[in-house]
């Protein structure tokens, strides 16, 4: 149930977002988000963005798998 | 970067688990705690593709499944005795068999339960038809709290009168705690779930390093964070380590989402809750704050308590604990099965019953 999907932010119209979740339109509010903009890409659980995806952070976690992996 | 493909590639997969392999000596225990991470795990064959003293434990991490069977019984009174009233709930609370029916079959016999994807539905359908109440049957971890909490805040701020909510929402991290203290199982390590942990932050795990001496790792969803996560533990504990480490770390931070902790603060506060298997754990559950009485469905209908019986043979609770794994109840896969299930973890999508029955490799 804590399933959360990915997806970015393509508009925002007061609390909610329209994001594109792998090229599907869903809405999200926003409610729980500090703050987010167009274009950030969101984990969406339950109807709401719980946080934000942090692309250095997810690339320099790849990066390190590859190492790992590839050793 | 799409989040998704990236952590799913095999190369990667398979170089993980050669890595473990190699630096894999100790007979270690590691507990997922959460059910998406129990599916990923069963999806992609990882548990078998680990070396054979690495054991891998599901832990109680299904709200659906944790839900005691007095508050099954209880939900389902409630929806047979108030017919007048819409009753709202996730879709993996339909099928889990009480002591004579499940809300799916109360909704057969003619109960208005529905099914939301959010709880902002069930907002929705207080707004359509505001001469009806609606109660919203919350079941869920910190992931899903905020959401609810948001959801009231909306109908506080919209003033709509006819939205309540039953909170049987469970708590994390007191329910590790809770099986620490059993002292029923040998856990080495933990792996943390993610989405928990983006709204809490991995500081909340302090306590099982210093208290408990178990190394955590927080992990995300896909397989390649799966793997990783349970490389990083089994590094540390074959260094002795005993650290809490985030490996999704492009969600999850050390604080948490400040500001979902907020609004899950200002309407919930912690109480103690029933879990289904562990029985009461003292701080683990969440009432509705006296300032948000008029939205509690506890105090709105009075709902008397539920009989606490647990279905016959059923060994969801030992599921649940970690002390078996489901193929060791004699249910499981003859009388138990995700058509006619028996007990709450063969129901839910996420439970360690039905992982085990989806994913079950040819003998």
């Amino acid at each position: 149930m804590c399933l959360g999907i990915p997806g970015r932010i393509i508009e925002i119209n007061g609390f909610v977002a329209r994001v594109d979740v792998a090229g599907a339109m869903k809405e999200a509010d926003l409610r729980l988000m500090q703050e987010a903009r167009p274009g950030d890409f969101v984990i969406i659980h339950a109807g709401f963005a719980i946080e934000k995806v942090d692309e250095a952070k997810a690339r320099d976690t790849l990066d390190l798998i590859k190492e790992i992996a590839g050793k | 970067m799409k989040y998704v493909d990236e952590f799913r590639k095999r190369e990667e997969a398979q170089g993980l688990l050669r890595k473990i392999r190699e630096i894999s000596r100790r007979e270690v225990s590691i507990m997922e705690i959460c059910g998406t991470h129990t599916h990923s795990i069963s999806k992609y064959g990882v548990r078998e593709a680990l070396p054979p003293n690495i054991r891998l434990i599901s832990g109680p991490g299904c709200p659906v499944c944790v839900t005691s069977a007095a508050d099954v019984n209880r939900l389902l009174d409630f929806s047979r005795s108030r017919r007048d009233v819409v009753i709202a709930t996730f879709g993996d609370m339909m099928k889990v068999p009480g002591s004579s029916s499940s809300l799916q079959e109360e909704k057969a016999r003619g109960g208005d339960i529905r099914v939301v994807y959010s709880p902002l539905g069930a907002l929705d359908i207080a707004r359509e038809d505001t001469g009806r109440e609606v109660v919203l049957f919350a079941v869920g971890f910190e992931t899903t709290v905020p959401t609810v909490a948001a959801t009231m805040l909306a109908a506080r701020e919209e003033g709509l009168k006819n939205f309540s909510v039953l909170s049987l929402h469970k708590l994390t991290p007191p329910a590790m705690r809770a099986l620490m203290d059993t002292g029923e199982i040998d856990i080495d390590g933990f792996i943390c779930p993610g989405h928990v942990t983006a709204i809490i932050g991995a500081g909340a795990y302090g306590f099982l390093a210093t208290e408990y001496g178990s190394p955590c790792v927080v992990a995300g969803f896909e397989p390649i964070d799966a793997i990783m996560g349970i490389y990083m533990l089994v590094r540390q504990l074959e260094e002795g380590r005993k650290d809490i480490e985030i490996e999704y770390d492009r969600v999850v931070t050390w604080d948490g989402n400040l500001k979902a902790q907020e609004v899950m603060r200002s309407v919930f506060e912690p109480a103690d809750s029933l879990w289904r298997g562990i029985g009461n754990i003292p701080g683990s559950g969440l009432r509705i704050r006296d300032e948000f009485a008029d939205m509690d469905a506890e105090k709105r209908f009075s709902i008397p308590p539920g009989e606490d019986a647990e279905p016959r043979g059923c060994k969801c609770g030992s599921v649940l604990k970690g002390l078996i794994t489901p193929d060791a109840c004699p249910l499981f896969a003859k009388a138990c099965t995700p058509e006619f299930p028996i007990g709450p973890c063969m129901v839910s999508s996420e439970g360690t019953c039905a992982a085990f029955f989806k994913y079950r490799r040819a003998a």
